[in-house]
């Protein structure tokens, strides 16, 4: 797939903007600053940076809590995303919830269910208003490996199959589902073998190198556009942190981890922008310098920014109240 | 004016919702082809076409997801569960999901899912339950229960327009038994109001659905007796019309709260706490609960007759009030 220099760095650009941002993140986690938990996506942010730069303005996800790659592509601003963490009005969903639990409507990003794979069904059913509408749009929703053991994977994918909906279903295959490695979550060798029960077909594809997971989506969400129904495109890859970052990860042996750190994402691109001439080291490092201006922003908006007040819990529980 | 059904007036509240607005769909276990199974769609499918009569896998969590999901979209997706007992296969998406969409990140998940419930067809543990109890804590809910045909119809309208997810309880009992005249003109009947269906002075009858009948049914016996029972059709069971309640209790001191479902901890019991908690100078003598007992539904004649809070309870309840 031929992808314009543009697009490549924009790729760049939110893997390194995700990775920047989780890792305050995490520091404001330790410090005690960031209270409940920090779930972060260190070493797998190509996978949501790559499916949802692939998408159209007008496209929907459904992601989950693995994503912030996918929710600062979508345009939730850093700004809005610190705000969140620290529980301010000015966060995303205005402190009425934490971290990655959050999604922005007029932007196409729906919020996050803590129970994995809920946001399949969902996801089908948003594909599912496309068809009856006539519209070329497309939803993509993403799960862990865990998620997929769920029945409402199962449902979504046999629906959506069924109803041939616009919907690619993407998977973060990262090898824990906190501390419950692949081999006693399932039997099977590949994820993407749970998609050949339900018809749809699949690809697996190398979870850390943005450029692969952003081809295969491309290529999904055409399909998808076309009226040919739903794709599985599992990826790859390997969770660097715990489950949370309370979480040692004592569990995972640590040759792993050193194995998959060769394999970093965001290292891998920028070897693959200057072999291949597509930049240089110096506008990867102007780019850097960006992002973290960028994050400084964010956080000192964050913190100027006012907290709820108690009672304003009692706010919004209908969209219309009786 | 028309004489219909209470099952007609669910019917064509759908068609005529359906009609006016295109954004309105249905999904559910064979409502399409077959017409459903107590046949509220019958010739839907032929109307409006497969997309918008949708029959569904058999997943009422994945179809009520994806009801969610078209929401979001700005659809107005009407879900059948095909008897209410399966709606605990959808609890997630209903209760975390949909419920909690609108406050935790704004997604407006304007649904309606349809339940089928009460004892009316022998069926037993799982296709008699009144499951409303289950989702009577989820803030974010609302649901109603209608007990005749001019509500049905005017309570359905009102919760495909409505902006919140409703979960709709028709009662199969009342489907063909239940007969009553309709405008022919389009009408809601707003969501949260109970309504006052028999005024009386001396006991307050707090009820819903097909119990509203043994209520009335109870009121005519004890009118020969010289006890006059007010019947208070709660036709919203959340958020509850607290002030409905309390301005029929303020009057009549005494309350009994008459409902099918299980004993514990569901509708029953939080207009009970209610009362207690704001009416206690209004009253004159304890509260009473008349529901089914706390088991699942049994199946044998005499045992389901025994489950089923009579009319003959209604009755005892209100002598044993009467003499406070």
């Amino acid at each position: 797939m031929n992808i314009e220099k543009k697009d490549l760095l924009q790729l760049y650009y939110y893997l390194k903007l995700t990775r920047r941002i989780e890792d305050r993140v995490t520091a404001l986690y330790r410090q005690g600053r960031i209270l409940g938990g920090a779930w972060t996506s260190n070493g797998m942010e190509a996978i949501s940076v790559g499916y949802a730069c692939a998408l159209e303005k007008n496209d929907v996800i459904a992601p989950y809590f693995r994503d912030m790659g996918a929710f600062l592509a979508r345009g939730i601003t850093p700004k809005r995303i610190m705000a969140q963490y620290l529980g301010k009005k000015t966060g995303v969903t205005g402190g009425k919830e934490g971290n990655v639990h959050a999604g922005d409507i007029n932007l196409g990003v729906l919020g996050f269910p803590s129970h994995l794979a809920d946001n399949y069904p969902v996801a089908v059913g948003v594909a599912l208003s496309f068809k009856i509408r006539g519209e070329r749009r497309v939803a993509a929703a993403c799960t862990g490996e865990g998620g997929t053991s769920r029945g409402d994977f199962h449902e979504a994918l046999n629906m959506a199959s069924v109803w041939k909906v616009p919907v690619v279903f993407i998977c973060n295959n990262n090898q824990y589902a906190y501390s419950t490695p692949v081999r006693i979550q399932m039997a099977i060798k590949d994820v993407a073998e749970r998609a050949v029960a339900y018809a749809i077909p699949s690809e697996i594809v190398d979870g850390n190198d943005v450029v692969a997971v952003y081809s295969a989506a491309k290529k999904a969400y055409d399909r998808a556009r076309a009226g040919d129904g739903p794709t599985f495109i599992e990826c790859k890859t390997m969770r660097m942190h715990g489950h949370s970052e309370h979480d040692a990860a004592k569990y995972v042996p640590r040759e792993l981890l050193e194995e998959w750190k060769k394999k970093d994402p965001i290292i891998n691109m920028e070897r693959y922008l200057i072999s291949n001439k597509v930049s240089t080291e110096e506008e990867l490092v102007n780019i850097d310098g960006r992002i973290k201006k960028e994050i400084e922003e964010a956080e000192e908006f964050a913190e100027k920014s006012p907290l709820p007040e108690g009672k304003e819990a009692l706010e919004g529980v209908y969209a219309s109240p009786i | 004016m028309a004489e219909v059904t209470y099952l007609e007036a669910i019917s064509q509240a759908l068609d005529e919702e359906m009609t006016r607005d295109s954004n309105v769909f249905l999904l559910g276990e064979d409502i399409g082809y077959y017409g459903g199974a107590f046949r509220v769609t019958e010739g839907f499918y032929e109307k409006f076409g497969q997309w918008r009569v949708i029959d569904t896998p058999l997943s009422e969590s994945g179809f009520t997801g994806a009801a969610v999901g078209a929401a979001l979209m700005g659809m107005r997706p009407v879900v059948e569960m095909q008897f209410a007992d399966f709606i605990s296969c959808a609890f997630d998406q209903i209760v975390n999901v949909a419920a909690k969409n609108f406050y935790r990140w704004g997604g407006k998940t304007p649904i309606v899912i349809r339940a089928p419930f009460g004892d009316s067809v022998h069926g037993g543990a799982f296709h008699s339950q009144c499951p409303e109890g289950f989702f009577f804590n989820v803030p974010g809910l609302k649901m109603v229960a209608p007990s005749n045909p001019y509500d049905a119809k005017g309570l359905l309208k009102a919760s495909i327009r409505d902006d919140d997810p409703v979960i709709y309880f028709e009662h199969k009992f009342l489907y063909r038994r239940i007969k009553g005249n309709i405008p022919d003109e389009d009408y809601v009947v707003p969501l949260g109001k109970a309504k006052v269906v028999r005024e009386g002075a001396d006991i307050s009858v707090i009820t819903y659905s097909a119990m509203v009948h043994v209520a009335l049914e109870a009121a005519q016996v004890l009118e020969a007796e010289g006890i006059s029972l007010e019947v208070v059709d709660l036709r919203t069971l959340l958020p509850l019309d607290k002030n409905g309640i309390y301005d029929s209790v303020k009057k009549t001191s005494k309350a009994i709260i008459l409902y099918e479902a299980t004993r514990t901890g569901g509708v029953g019991a939080e207009v009970a706490a209610l009362l207690s908690e704001d009416m206690f100078d209004h009253l004159d003598g304890p509260l009473i609960r008349i529901s089914a007992p706390d088991t699942p539904v049994p199946y044998s004649p005499p045992m389901e007759e025994f489950y089923m809070p009579r009319v003959e309870d209604v009755v005892k309840a209100a002598r044993r009030l009467a003499a406070y």
